[in-house]
Order: structure tokens, then C-alpha cells, then sequence
């Protein structure tokens, strides 16, 4: 299906995938307005998105996230910078002329097609056969698991019906690469995770590269093999979701994806130093100096008995009983609020007291050091 | 309690026949009733000065398209008669395809324009209304007749040596009646465009379609019901049209209005206008019903 490419890769990655590069944005700007208003939706994004994986981007809104994919899918020009699919320059190629297809976040099917129609619009553009229009509607549909409601009206369908007629339109032309901008938003919890399986299955079947947009960073962390992460029209990470949530680079990526702790420290040559004379040992000892922010996940504290030596002496503020887990709120010395999450017991009482005093211990490795 | 029910329901009903009397009085007298009189006319026999004598004839009907020979009483094709059906006809479709080559970009302009500034437009498509319909196409007579300014100035141009004769032609009809006509095909198409979901364009690009595969397959059928009845708005009236043909198209260009009027003015033919009139009415009933089917079928998928 996928041929060739001018540019093989090394892997970087996990090393069982090819990794050969589908699609490449490189130094994108996109500005909107003109002169002095004007407003760097993307700033400088390069990214290389490998051929079969699943890619998503992640960022709140107006991070640039949906521009990216416009770009990708040519309905915008970049004002400067290329989109390359599989090397090949396609800065200035007409959507329709791009091996790249859609699932748009209002799905835009069309309401005066049945639903077996929609899914065959892209094919009878291409001018195929009648019949292998037909056909391949009807692959598509038991694809995604419609087969059954091919000659429904559009607007008889529910809501998550119309997301999968959505899907089976965009993957029915065999795209190089499937864009999906935030397709999940509109369904409820139960829909959307059942749909966050369905989409992983249908890439997995169809080997097509997914470009995933989404703000939901439960969702990116569930189906993604890579994320980059956006913030204010840059890329700030690139990487699995592990090295995403357990290495964030800097302390937007550390608090966008799941909760976190941060700690105000000065980096010397035995670890970090906290402003309340407290040595925190780092994994990873970087050459840097001077004032930094140390992150720890809430699940990567410990609490022991206050007197434990190298433990941070720290004061129960508060805590929440959340079911499987249990919030403990702490202060250290230096005024520094941390959170706990410590798996409940089994009866769910503690023996916590507020105002307590308890010693805090990091899980080895826990820390890291993020850029402000 | 059952025979309450009925009474209520008795007593409703006659409200409801009470409180709509007024309005079915007016219909009856001025629609209906006009309309029997009329269909009644077209089966009596011509007086000799107008109006009619009260004696059963088909004449009326037959002149539709036949003559009665003058010698022999037999009937043949009137080549006359057919010739006024075949330009109304054919104008009115010319009227209608032209007012939608120049409507739809018109109305696609407006409707894509930022909310607040569509008021104006459509304001501006409103303004010829402000006028009287024969003042306006004395106007149109002003421009295109022979000495008049288009002629005038192409002449002083030098670009003509003489002038270019429209005026009492079909094509100056033409131009007046979609002139005329327009507003009533850019209005319903405007309706159906601003109801367009745009990003279905996008959708449309994506899935391979070019710009003129959009517009085929996406854009037309959905704006189709908008585009039906513009051009039945159109159609519809341009059948009957009466000042246009009399006033650009001089005495020899006649459309259907015109030949009726003819018959109940000098032509002194009563019962072949009613019946003439009685024809008209039931072309345009067929080109409204053609109209509510294919409203439906296009409404049927959504809304």
C-alpha cells in the first residue's frame, strides 16, 4: 500500500517499527492576521511522524494543535517552513490531491447521502468502478462494524454512529495518513472509551499512520505510541507517553499531563538543595548549577514515621479520600505544598492526623529536574 | 362522559369553522368565485362587442391552439397561437436558468459575508421593489432602445455605426424579465446557502472531490430545495408576465399575458382568454406541484 520512501531512517524509537518518516512538518510558522496584530498560531513546529504509528498531538486549546493538522491536511498554508509526506514537498498541494484524509471533529458527513454513499464519496471522486465503490463502502461499514445500517439516512444515525461513518469515509481512499481532529469530544465517557479501543484496532488492522488531536491527555496516554506535546504554538515534547509522563522536559508538560509536584531547589554537586537545607539525591546529575524546579508525581511519595532518617520532615495539611486512593496534602518546611496518593487501605480509615508531623520519602528516580 | 367528550369535541370543531369564516368568505369571493366565472366564460361563445353570449361552445378551448379556417370551418394548427406558447415558454425557462447563472454567485457572495454585513446586501437586492415595475422597465427601455444611452454611447465611441437594435426583440424581453426577476431567485437560494454547513466544503476537498466536483456533488444538492424554489419564484410569474413583453418587446413579441389581454381587449374573444387564462393557471399548478415533490425528496434526508 505505502511505498518507498526517500529517507530511511535509524530507529530511535523502540527499534521494532521501521522507522521511516510519513509525514514531516518543518520550521512551520502559520500566522493569522497581518503586521503588528498578528498572531503566531504555530511558532517555528518541526515534527517527524513515522510511518504506522500512532502520533498524537496534545495541547489545550489554542495551542496551534489544530492548525498543525490543517496544515497537514492542506486546508492552510504555512506562512513559512514545508510539510513533506513520505520527503516529498507538499507545502502547496490542494487537500484533494494529498493521500491524506480527515475525521473531522464535527464529523461534516454528508446529509444528503446515505451512509453507505458518504463512505464512498472519496472513491467516486477518484472515479473508480461503480462497483468497487460499492464494495469497498461495504468493507468499510463492516470495518467499523456498521455493515447493517449502509442505506441509513445520515441524520438517522446517533452520535456515535456518525463517528464511525466518519471513520470508514476518511479510511475508505486507504490514505497514506489519517488525521483525526479531536474526533472523541463529542461522545460521552462510555462512547469514548469504547472508541478509544476501536480507533487503536483500526489502525492496528489498517497499518495507516494516525495523527491524533486532542486536548483530553488521558485519551493521548491510552492509544498514542508517540505524543508531542503543544503549548502556545511550539512543541515543547516529543516522545512515548512514558518518557512524556515520567521525563517531562519542562514544568508545562510536567503539570499538563496528570498531577504533579513541584519543588523550588538549587542544583549543587550531591543533588538538589531545598531552601529548607534538605538534600534530594537526582537520578540523573546533569552539569547544571543554580536555581531549579524539581517535579515528583503524587504516587512517587512515601510517607514514614517523622523521626526516618533522609526522610523531608513535613506536616499533614489535609487529605482526601478518593475510593482506591487517598489525597494527602503536606507542607515541607520551606512552605512547599506537596500531594500524596497513597493507595487506600483496606478499610479506608487513616490514621493521619491534620497538623501532624510525618517524613516524606521520594521513590528512587522519582525525580526530575524541568526547565520553567 | 363519552357523550361529553363529543360535545366538546362538536363544539370545537364549530369554533374552529366560526372563527375561520371570515377568511373563507374572502376566498370564496375573490378567489374561487372570480376563478368559476372564468372557467365558466371559456365555454360560452364570443359576443359581438366583448363579453359573451350565454350559449355552451368549445371554441374557446380549441383556439388555444387551433384556428377555424375562415372558408371552411376546418380546424388547423394556429402557427400564430403556438409560436406565443413556445416564446413564453422558452423566455421563462431562459428567464429562469439566467437569473440563477447570475442569482447563485450573488447569493453565495452574500450569504459568505461576515453576519452583520449580509443585512446590507441583501438591503441593496431589496431596493429595486421600492419602485413601480413599469417604471423600471421604461427604464430598461430608456437604456437599450435605439437612441437610447447604451446605443448613444457606443455610437459616439465609434464602436458601433449604427445602433444595435434590441429593444422589441425576445433577447430585451430576456434581459428586463431577469433584470425583474432576480431577486426572487437570489432570495431562496441566499436562505439555502446561509443554512449550508461550509464545513462540508472542507470534507468535500479532502475526500479527492476538485472545485467543480463540489459543487456538483456537495454543494447543489444540498442548496437543491433553495434552488427549487427560486426558480419556480421565477418561472412562475415570467409565464404570466405581462409588462416586460408589452414594454421591451413591443407588439410583435408577444408572451401569454399579452394575448390575453389581447382577447379580452381588442381581440373581442372572451371565452378564448378564460380559457387561454384557465391553461396558464393549470401550467403553473403542474410547476408547483413539481415543485412540492421535489421539495420533499430533497428535504427528506434533512429537514
Amino acid at each position: 500500500m505505502i511505498k518507498s520512501s526517500d529517507e530511511k531512517r535509524n530507529g530511535t524509537g523502540d527499534g521494532t517499527r521501521v522507522n521511516e518518516i510519513a509525514i514531516e512538518a518543518r520550521n512551520t510558522i502559520k500566522a493569522f492576521g497581518q503586521g503588528g496584530v498578528a498572531v503566531r498560531a504555530l511558532d517555528d513546529v518541526s515534527v517527524e511522524i513515522r510511518k504506522g504509528e500512532f502520533f498524537t498531538v496534545l495541547g489545550p486549546s489554542g495551542c496551534g494543535k489544530t492548525t498543525l493538522l490543517r496544515l497537514i491536511a492542506g486546508f492552510e498554508t504555512p506562512t513559512s517552513g514545508q510539510i513533506l509526506l513520505h520527503g516529498t514537498d507538499i507545502t502547496h498541494l490542494p487537500p484533494n490531491k494529498r493521500p491524506v484524509n480527515t475525521v473531522f471533529q464535527s464529523y461534516a458527513l454528508f446529509p444528503h447521502l446515505t451512509v453507505a454513499e458518504n463512505v464512498g464519496f472519496a472513491l467516486k471522486m477518484q472515479g473508480r468502478p461503480r462497483a468497487e465503490v460499492a464494495q469497498t463502502a461495504r468493507e468499510m461499514l463492516e470495518l467499523v462494524r456498521l455493515g447493517h445500517l449502509a442505506d441509513r439516512r445520515i441524520t438517522q444515525m446517533s452520535g456515535g454512529q456518525q463517528q464511525r461513518v466518519a471513520l470508514a469515509r476518511a479510511l475508505a481512499a486507504r490514505p497514506q495518513v489519517l488525521l483525526l481532529d479531536e474526533p472523541l469530544s463529542a461522545l460521552d465517557l462510555k462512547l469514548r472509551q469504547e472508541m478509544q479501543v476501536e480507533l487503536k484496532r483500526l489502525q492496528h488492522e489498517t497499518g495507516i499512520t494516525f495523527v491524533f488531536v486532542t486536548h483530553d491527555q488521558e485519551e493521548a496516554l491510552t492509544m498514542s505510541d508517540r505524543i508531542g506535546v503543544m503549548s502556545a504554538g511550539k512543541i515543547q515534547q516529543i516522545g512515548s507517553p512514558r518518557e512524556i509522563y515520567t521525563r517531562p522536559v519542562n514544568r508545562f508538560v510536567a503539570s499538563f499531563i496528570g498531577e504533579t509536584n513541584f519543588l523550588p531547589a538549587t542544583l549543587g554537586p550531591e543533588g538538589a538543595h531545598l531552601s529548607g537545607g534538605e538534600v534530594i539525591e537526582l537520578a540523573t546529575s546533569g552539569p547544571r548549577h543554580g536555581p531549579v524546579t524539581l517535579t515528583v508525581r503524587p504516587e512517587q511519595l512515601r510517607l514514614t514515621p517523622p523521626d526516618e532518617p533522609g526522610a523531608l520532615p513535613a506536616i499533614v495539611t489535609d487529605w482526601v479520600y478518593l475510593g482506591t486512593d487517598t489525597h494527602v496534602h503536606l507542607q515541607l518546611r520551606d512552605g512547599t505544598a506537596l500531594v500524596a496518593r497513597l493507595q487506600s487501605n483496606p478499610t479506608g480509615e487513616t490514621d493521619l492526623t491534620r497538623g501532624g508531623a510525618m517524613g516524606v520519602r521520594f521513590a528512587p528516580g522519582a525525580v526530575q529536574v524541568v526547565e520553567e | 362522559m363519552s357523550a361529553l367528550e363529543d360535545q366538546a369535541r362538536a363544539r370545537s370543531v364549530r369554533n374552529a369553522w366560526a372563527l375561520s369564516a371570515p377568511a373563507l368568505v374572502i376566498l370564496a369571493v375573490a378567489a374561487v368565485g372570480p376563478l368559476l366565472i372564468v372557467l365558466v366564460y371559456s365555454f360560452l361563445t364570443p359576443g359581438k362587442y366583448g363579453n359573451v353570449e350565454w350559449q355552451f361552445s368549445t371554441d374557446g378551448w380549441l383556439g388555444i391552439l387551433f384556428t377555424r379556417d375562415i372558408f371552411d370551418d376546418t380546424l388547423k394548427l394556429a402557427d400564430a397561437h403556438l409560436t406565443i406558447w413556445w416564446r413564453s415558454v422558452r423566455l421563462s425557462l431562459l428567464t429562469t436558468l439566467f437569473t440563477f447563472a447570475v442569482g447563485f454567485p450573488t447569493a453565495w457572495f452574500i450569504a459568505t459575508r461576515p453576519p452583520r454585513a449580509r443585512g446590507f446586501w441583501l438591503f441593496l437586492i431589496t431596493i429595486p421593489f421600492w419602485t413601480n415595475l413599469l417604471i423600471r422597465t421604461f427604464a430598461i427601455n430608456e437604456v437599450i432602445r435605439n437612441e437610447g444611452l447604451f446605443n448613444t454611447v457606443m455610437i459616439r465611441l465609434g464602436l458601433f455605426s449604427e445602433p444595435l437594435r434590441i429593444i422589441n426583440t425576445d433577447a430585451a424581453v430576456l434581459m428586463g424579465m431577469t433584470y425583474v426577476y432576480l431577486p426572487l431567485m437570489v432570495l431562496p437560494l441566499f436562505a439555502a446557502i446561509d443554512r449550508f454547513d461550509m464545513r462540508l466544503l472542507e470534507a468535500g476537498y479532502d475526500l479527492y472531490a476538485n472545485r467543480w466536483q463540489v459543487l456538483r456533488h456537495v454543494i447543489l444538492p444540498i442548496v437543491k430545495p433553495g434552488i427549487v424554489a427560486g426558480s419556480i419564484l421565477v418561472f412562475v410569474p415570467s409565464l404570466g408576465a405581462y409588462v416586460t413583453p408589452r414594454v421591451l418587446g413591443g407588439g410583435k413579441n408577444m408572451m401569454i399575458g399579452n394575448f390575453i389581454e389581447l382577447q379580452f381587449g381588442q381581440g373581442r374573444n372572451w371565452p378564448l382568454g378564460a380559457a387561454l387564462s384557465v391553461t396558464l393557471l393549470l401550467i403553473t399548478t403542474a410547476a408547483l406541484l413539481f415543485y412540492v415533490r421535489a421539495a420533499n425528496k430533497g428535504g427528506n434526508g434533512h429537514g
